[in-house]
């Protein structure tokens, strides 16, 4: 894969909506890591930098991660109303799935098998997100503040979130801006385009 | 206006203010949404609470949808309504906007600051959230199907499906406990 290998781009809003839909039914227990594997290795609409951008954004910003991401990526490419069919795509078919599980669920909540079931489900979504993360860390090779930098940073913010268990929005705020305070300094006022040049590395 | 609609008011009014604080998905804010749901409005019982989470959590989507379960035990179709449009019309309006000033500025040694600092928290804040959905479920079988999962997904191309629909079986015999 090199830098400039054009990428394909979703065919329109309904391209859109339906592949939201697909990875949204296809996200037990989350759906960040599926959103990851379609978007930029299925689809391969984004790269893992591009990814990591939304995702950045998304995590600062209120609501739920993933349907801020399926914004910016609908926006991205076909404007307001791709936007708007990325998100009913997240939302709208899950909608009618979850609303029929809560009418099952009064059945099933007792049985045994399907509370094993779940636990099992649990674990595995845990592992796929950590998976995701893992995957997601060579994309840091190209980060203007360095490699030694980024290790610190994100070994830090596990130690305070997952160690110290100190809440995530003050740890995204105060850490964040440190770290984005850095990486100003770190980044010229020249060679400021290089960043932009997100694809999938070598 | 009848008791009801202003029940109903209240509670998509307290929705866009959580929608404005949930910072990190709209779980962040649960407590608050017991708070009001709960505790004051008197809309639902305890285990149905808690049963909104359970349902979404084995629903396939985005966890967000806890809320539409809420609203729907609470008040039926109109309940998912107000709460459903109240966690997310804020929020979304928000990130629109945010990330459309952002792309269009992404030029800006600022922005591009804030893409190079914040990659290295976004991404151990990954490791973090599996890290804490695995080890705060006692068992070394759990976290051992966590970390087989891990390096599945990161160093192959198997169908995440098939291992969610493993992990199913593996519970499902009782291995996982």
């Amino acid at each position: 894969m090199t830098n400039t290998e054009a990428r394909p781009n979703p065919a329109s809003s309904l391209d859109l909506f339906v592949t939201f839909t697909w990875l949204a039914l296809q996200g037990f227990g989350g759906v960040l890591a599926v959103s990851q594997r379609v978007l930029c290795e299925d689809k391969r609409w984004l790269t893992k930098e591009q990814f990591v951008e939304i995702l950045a954004l998304a995590q600062i910003l209120p609501g739920p991660n993933v349907c801020n991401i399926a914004l910016t990526v609908g926006d991205r490419f076909h404007g307001w109303r791709g936007a708007f069919a990325a998100l009913a795509g997240m939302l709208a078919v899950p909608l009618l799935v979850v609303l029929a599980l809560a009418a099952l669920y009064v059945e099933f909540a007792g049985n045994r098998f399907v509370a094993g079931a779940l636990r099992g489900m649990g674990a595995v979504a845990a592992g796929l997100i950590v998976g995701t993360g893992l995957k997601l860390a060579p994309a840091l090779r190209k980060n203007p503040m360095g490699a030694t930098a980024c290790a610190l940073f994100g070994a830090v913010t596990f130690v305070l979130v997952a160690l110290l268990r100190l809440p995530m929005v003050w740890v995204l705020l105060g850490l964040g801006a440190i770290a984005v305070s850095f990486a100003w300094f770190r980044i010229r006022e020249g060679q400021s385009g290089e960043a932009l040049a997100g694809d999938d590395g070598p | 206006m009848s008791p009801e609609l202003v029940a109903w008011l209240t509670l998509f009014g307290h929705f866009l203010l959580l929608s404005l604080l949930s910072v990190g998905g709209a779980i962040t804010v649960a407590p608050e949404m017991h708070r009001v749901m709960v505790t004051r409005l008197g809309l639902l019982t305890d285990p149905q609470f808690n049963a909104s989470i359970a349902i979404a959590q084995a629903a396939p989507g985005p966890n967000v949808l806890f809320v539409a379960v809420m609203g729907y035990q609470a008040a039926g179709l109109k309940g998912v309504a107000a709460t459903m449009l109240g966690i997310m019309l804020p929020s979304t309006t928000l990130a629109f906007a945010a990330a459309r000033w952002g792309h269009a500025r992404q030029h800006w040694r600022g922005v591009q600051a804030f893409k190079a600092g914040m990659a290295p928290i976004t991404i151990a804040l990954l490791l973090v959230t599996g890290w804490i959905l695995a080890v705060d479920v006692p068992g070394v079988a759990h976290f051992a199907v966590t970390a087989l999962a891990a390096m599945l997904v990161w160093r192959t191309r198997i169908h995440m499906l098939w291992m969610i629909v493993a992990g199913a079986a593996v519970g499902m015999l009782g291995w996982v406990s």
